[in-house]
């Protein structure tokens, strides 16, 4: 295995700090304040764009480009993830269901 | 603390996250798989998989690294990847200013998509009285608390496994499934459908932004659009008999 590096070391902590800044960005200041109410709103929507935003492209994309071919596991496992989860409406069912769909199409076929 | 832990709440907490531990799980494994045998030393490796508790920013970060980027690049990269956080610590905050400083960067530092997501399903509002804030606290540690152990469990065993799981099965796309699971199971309003098409559709346009901040990008989109759209809808309220085209 390879060296540790103190700089790298160093980065990594970075990162850690950055995580929890982030995460905690509005939470530092003590200081009284409210959203204004049309930010408010819009948080009714943020949770599930911010899902879609993350997952559509993992789905539909390759390298940087929109899939051109229809042999893509992800695809079918993903249609059927969400055809389980409407039909009995179970968190774990659907990721059950998406890869039995999915490995052997991406490990069998290659897709 | 105690009284969190034996809160009917946390348990509640616990049993939600526990029905996409699996996704989770799988999507930590090979992060794990790829911190190793991207070049890391398993010093690096432990310490990133153990406490930077971010997946997608870890696997952006570790190539930066390893072509000896300056340390500034990683950090500023690691910031924009998280910043769609900073947006849901926005939403968070009434949730968790009662907390001590400590405690809400502790809060925050647990804060993941999912956990996110399922604590603001289940406390539409902020709560008003004594019990309700300690019923949320209960269930925001039971939530995240078994999701960062079902996160850096299974690193762990990536990192360990590096040789013996190959990369190329994709086993980590079971961490989409169960972001998908839950993406449907927010789907309850017609300008919900709305953000998540619009924000999944702007993310892939422009895909090519650095730094993912296609994500924001999508986001803002989605949201954007939505408010647009409420518009008629509260004009309809004002004026109930001309409500068409609202939605």
């Amino acid at each position: 295995m390879n060296q540790t590096d103190l700089g790298t070391v160093i980065t990594i902590i970075g990162m850690v700090l950055v995580t929890i800044l982030t995460r905690s960005f509005f939470f530092l200041s003590d200081k009284p304040w409210t959203l204004p109410a049309w930010a408010q709103r819009g948080l009714h929507y943020a949770p599930i764009a911010a899902l879609a935003a993350v997952i559509i492209p993992e789905i539909v994309m390759s390298q940087g480009h929109l899939i051109a071919t229809f042999k893509d596991a992800r695809i079918y496992a993903a249609l059927c993830g969400v055809g389980w989860f409407y039909w009995r409406s179970s968190l774990l069912g659907t990721i059950v269901a998406g890869m039995a769909v999915y490995l052997p199409l991406h490990v069998g076929l290659g897709w | 603390m105690r009284e969190l832990f034996k809160h009917p709440e946390f348990k509640r907490g616990m049993r939600e996250i526990s029905t996409v531990a699996p996704g989770i799980a799988a999507w930590g494994l090979m992060t794990g798989v790829a911190m190793s045998k991207s070049g890391l030393s398993l010093v690096e490796s432990l310490l990133m998989g153990i406490f930077v508790f971010a997946g997608s920013s870890q696997l952006a970060a570790t190539p930066l690294i390893l072509a000896g980027a300056p340390m500034w690049v990683v950090l500023a990269t690691a910031f924009c990847v998280n910043l769609r956080f900073v947006v849901f610590s926005a939403h968070l905050r009434p949730y968790v200013m009662h907390q001590s400083l400590r405690r809400r960067l502790f809060s925050g530092y647990l804060m993941a998509d999912l956990n996110y997501v399922m604590f603001t399903r289940r406390f539409a509002l902020p709560a008003q009285d004594a019990a309700g804030v300690q019923a949320q606290d209960a269930y925001w540690l039971g939530n995240a608390g078994l999701g960062w152990f079902s996160w850096v469990i299974p690193t762990l065993i990536g990192i360990a496994l590096a040789n013996v799981i190959p990369v190329s099965w994709g086993l980590g796309f079971a961490g989409i499934l169960a972001l998908v699971g839950i993406l449907c199971s927010l789907a309850s309003t017609r300008l919900r459908v709305v953000s998540a098409g619009v924000a999944g559709m702007a993310a892939v346009a422009v895909f090519a932004l650095p730094f993912k901040l296609n994500i924001l990008v999508g986001i803002a989109a989605g949201v954007a659009l939505c408010l647009l759209l409420e518009r008629p809808t509260r004009h309809a309220l004002a004026e109930p008999a001309k409500d068409k085209g609202a939605e």
